[in-house]
């Protein structure tokens, strides 16, 4: 029974469901770091998801999809950060109006732009290659799981290692985590908790767009409505559950996309689908109880800040 | 001469306020200048232009004889100023070093050189003994190494005048004494210390010389070896104060509040309050002193039904009200005057008569027919704010715009019309001005001379061993001595406090 279930294709496709939830988690992470609780994620990747395609669509070129993303995750999180920083409106209200903004625009523009309804597939979308790393993809098992995927895999997996030494050995990651911490007391020493906050808020705007993009170019080729069903969300929990550390949360999405994996995997086994889908909700569900005291002790944190 | 730091002719203006008055302050290199006043009288507004944080509408700010004018706190610190606020400006979980370097990181190849960083930390600690762990994280400290780690940060941006804004109010007896150390310290090595404080006591035994506001003015530049405290009061007040002034004699009666062997639980099962039993008489005032976070807010609470006891009994007038819940124990005969007045003791949003109401509302002298009856609600709001002197614009006011010793008049004067045969007054004075502090000292002497039962919990020495019949003295959760204020002196209640006693009877 567990030999059906556990073999290198489903950890193959708990990567692949890993990478969005990680890269928008990371983002999320930063911005919880900067002292702003980011709960626009799920929007920003179908977004991003939606603007990858087009991008990929106009020219051609995952490339220009790939820059189409982020720049779409960028737009809205500078909406978001103009009205939590600059207005000083709640970030949750204004995320929760930023996810429905980006469901209905894209639900908008795919018949607008393209004429279809719930599903855009076309020959003219570039998708993601996948790139298999010499000598590494050879390792059995790990290999052809981790080392056989897309750039953005590989960026995501780097950007664990990458931030950690950003927020914990650099100036900037020392003045990021001041400003979240007592944001006045980082005034007071002249670091300015408006351009950190914009900052990190802009910069999880470009890490969840480039996780659409993963979803809309890596994952698949092509763009569905609501693709992104519930993935930003997972990222708002793996943040919290991580301790907004970029391990922590590494360890998280981990945890949620081997779930999504198994979820699929019964699926084939014949559980019935709302069952398999709900599975990465009540792995979410669980760690959320589990780790209640983090969560409280990380609200306190943002809403403190 | 020149002068480290000059002011002359500043003047601030609040609308319908004068918060500075042309006041101009002279400071000589290399000396302890103490600023005192009363709360209003101008201190903090005048460090706050000082520092850059708002200007001045009329007067000069001279640094070794050049005008300067700043525009932020950053200015202040190029020019060489260092603040150590009240409320202090540190980042909880990063490290001494982390906060002492932070925008002034050392660095090494692009990273936080972090070896450097704790070095030059540790070098400036020993330099001027301010005794701290670079490495230790901020929020595992207590609150007088927080102090130093906000002398080091000023000191690491190579501040020549520092400015220490009531530096001891957070402070131990021992405490206090280590950091007029380090001030000496600073001012032998050629640094200029200005100290702020309403506590005449520390003048004496610190400063060179003193300034005096009074009402945003300086009325008062002295020599301090050349004056004494009645005459920096007189200047304080405008009038002679009895400043110390112990509690007469009175004879205690029955018990009134009996605690049992009280312990209480606090996170990770450890015991915060620790089988805790004493009692409180009719006719006296108790005071518990100790360092704050001893447990004194865990028994108060405890006493008070907010959080639950796990083993004891507590016995109100002979009744039992181990597990009575809060509207339970007032019934019985408690009222509370809660360490915060803002977030607890008040309702900021609601008017100075709904704050005065509160707790009274359930009475049936305010109510009619199952509506609060308006005229006797303005009779109970207006009397009391007759007889504790409230200064209020409107009473239909929102509470919000008193303050802090007015504030604190509202909340005591609700508290003690209870009438409740037990008072529990939890820091009564915290913050106040030597008038309101008076006034709050005179009402819990009438309270307790009218036969009232008085629980008071207070981090002033001088405030328990001026208003205390008996002193209980909290360490780690126990009440580690029971002291006749008649008999003992603050030196010997901070051994206590900080738990010296009981290495002494180690070793």
């Amino acid at each position: 029974m567990f030999e059906q279930i556990l073999d290198a294709a489903l950890f193959d496709s708990a990567t692949r469901a890993m990478i969005p939830i990680l890269l928008a988690a990371l983002g999320g992470m930063i911005c919880e770091r900067a002292g702003v609780f980011q709960i626009a994620l799920e929007g920003i990747m179908l977004a991003g998801a939606f603007a990858a395609v087009a991008g990929s669509y106009l020219a051609i070129s995952w490339t220009l999809g790939v820059v189409f993303g982020i720049a779409a995750g960028m737009l809205i999180s500078l909406a978001l950060a103009y009205g939590t920083v600059t207005r000083r409106g709640d970030p949750i209200v204004l995320g929760i109006a930023l996810n429905l903004l980006a469901m209905g625009l894209t639900g908008f523009l795919l018949p607008q732009l393209f004429d279809v309804r719930g599903v855009f597939q076309h020959p003219r979308i570039d998708g993601l290659d996948r790139i298999a790393i010499p000598v590494l993809s050879d390792i059995p098992w790990v290999g052809p799981v981790l080392f056989d995927n897309t750039i953005l895999t590989y960026v995501a997996l780097l950007l664990v290692p990458g931030l950690w030494v950003l927020l914990f050995r650099t100036a900037i990651g020392l003045r990021l985590r001041g400003v979240g911490e007592r944001p006045l007391a980082a005034e007071t020493l002249g670091v300015s908790p408006t351009v950190y906050k914009y900052g990190a808020v802009l910069a999880s705007g470009a890490l969840a767009g480039l996780a659409g993009a993963q979803l809309s170019l890596g994952n698949v080729v092509q763009f569905a409505e609501n693709m992104s069903s519930g993935r930003g969300w997972v990222a708002v929990v793996a943040v919290m559950l991580g301790r907004a550390h970029p391990v922590g949360v590494l360890a998280a999405a981990a945890l949620f996309a081997l779930a999504e994996a198994l979820g699929f995997r019964f699926q084939g086994n014949g559980l019935p689908v709302q069952i398999t889908d709900a599975l990465p909700f009540v792995v979410t569900l669980l760690a959320l109880i589990i780790a209640r005291k983090r969560f409280a002790r990380l609200l306190d944190l943002t809403t403190a800040a | 001469m020149t002068f480290e730091l000059e002011l002359r002719g500043i003047t601030k203006r609040y609308p319908g306020v004068l918060a500075n008055d042309a006041v101009d302050l002279a400071v000589r290199p290399a000396e302890i200048h103490a600023i005192v006043g009363e709360n209003g009288a101008g201190k903090t507004t005048l460090m706050s232009l000082l520092y850059g944080l708002f200007p001045p509408d009329e007067g000069d700010i001279f640094i070794r004889g050049e005008r300067v004018e700043f525009s932020s706190a950053l200015d202040a610190i190029a020019a060489g100023l260092g603040m150590v606020h009240q409320s202090f400006k540190l980042f909880p979980t990063l490290s001494v070093a982390e906060n002492v370097v932070f925008r002034q990181e050392p660095r090494r190849r692009g990273l936080i050189d972090r070896v450097a960083a704790v070095a030059r930390v540790r070098d400036l600690a020993d330099r001027y003994g301010l005794a701290v762990d670079p490495e230790a994280a901020v929020e595992d400290l207590p609150v007088g190494v927080l102090q130093r780690v906000e002398i080091l940060k000023a000191l690491y941006r190579d501040a020549q005048v520092l400015i220490l804004d009531e530096p001891t109010a957070v402070l131990t007896p021992q405490e206090r004494d280590q950091l007029f150390e380090v001030i000496r310290r600073l001012r032998d090595a050629g640094r200029t210390v200005i100290f702020i404080t309403h506590k005449l006591g520390e003048v004496m035994a610190i400063s060179d010389r003193v300034t005096v506001l009074r009402n945003g003015r300086a009325v008062a530049d002295l020599v301090t070896a050349e004056t004494d405290p009645a005459e920096i009061t007189l200047h304080m007040t405008g009038r002679a104060v009895d400043l110390d002034r112990r509690a007469p004699e009175h004879q205690p009666d029955q018990a009134v509040l009996e605690v049992e062997n009280l312990t209480v639980l606090g996170g990770h099962g450890r015991a915060v309050v620790k089988d805790a039993g004493f009692q409180v008489r009719s006719g006296e005032i108790v005071g518990i002193a100790g360092v704050a976070g001893n447990g004194q807010s865990e028994l108060i609470e405890a006493l008070c039904g907010l959080t639950e006891a796990d083993t004891g009994a507590v016995m109100l007038s002979g009744r039992d009200i181990t597990t009575a819940d809060v509207a339970g124990r007032r019934a019985a005969g408690l009222a509370y005057i809660p360490e915060d007045r803002y977030g607890v003791g008040t309702i900021r949003r609601a008017s100075v008569s709904e704050n005065l109401l509160i707790g009274h509302h359930r009475e049936e002298t305010v109510q009619r027919r199952g509506w609060f009856d308006r005229g006797a609600v303005a009779r109970l709001t207006r009397r009391l704010v007759e007889v504790f002197d409230i200064k209020t614009g409107s009473v239909s006011g929102p509470v919000s715009t008193l303050s802090g010793g007015n504030l604190q008049k509202v909340v005591v004067a609700r508290e003690m019309e209870h009438r409740t045969p037990l008072l529990i007054a939890e820091q009564p004075t915290r913050g106040l001005d030597i008038g309101a502090i008076e006034f709050v000292h005179s009402q819990l002497i009438r309270y307790r001379d009218q036969g009232g039962a008085v629980l008071m919990v207070s981090a002033e020495l001088s405030e328990i061993l001026a208003l205390s019949t008996r002193i209980l003295v909290m360490f780690e959760g126990s009440i580690v001595a029971t002291l006749d204020p008649r008999t003992v002196d603050e030196p010997e209640v901070g051994l206590y406090m900080t738990g010296a006693h009981l290495e002494a009877a180690v070793a």
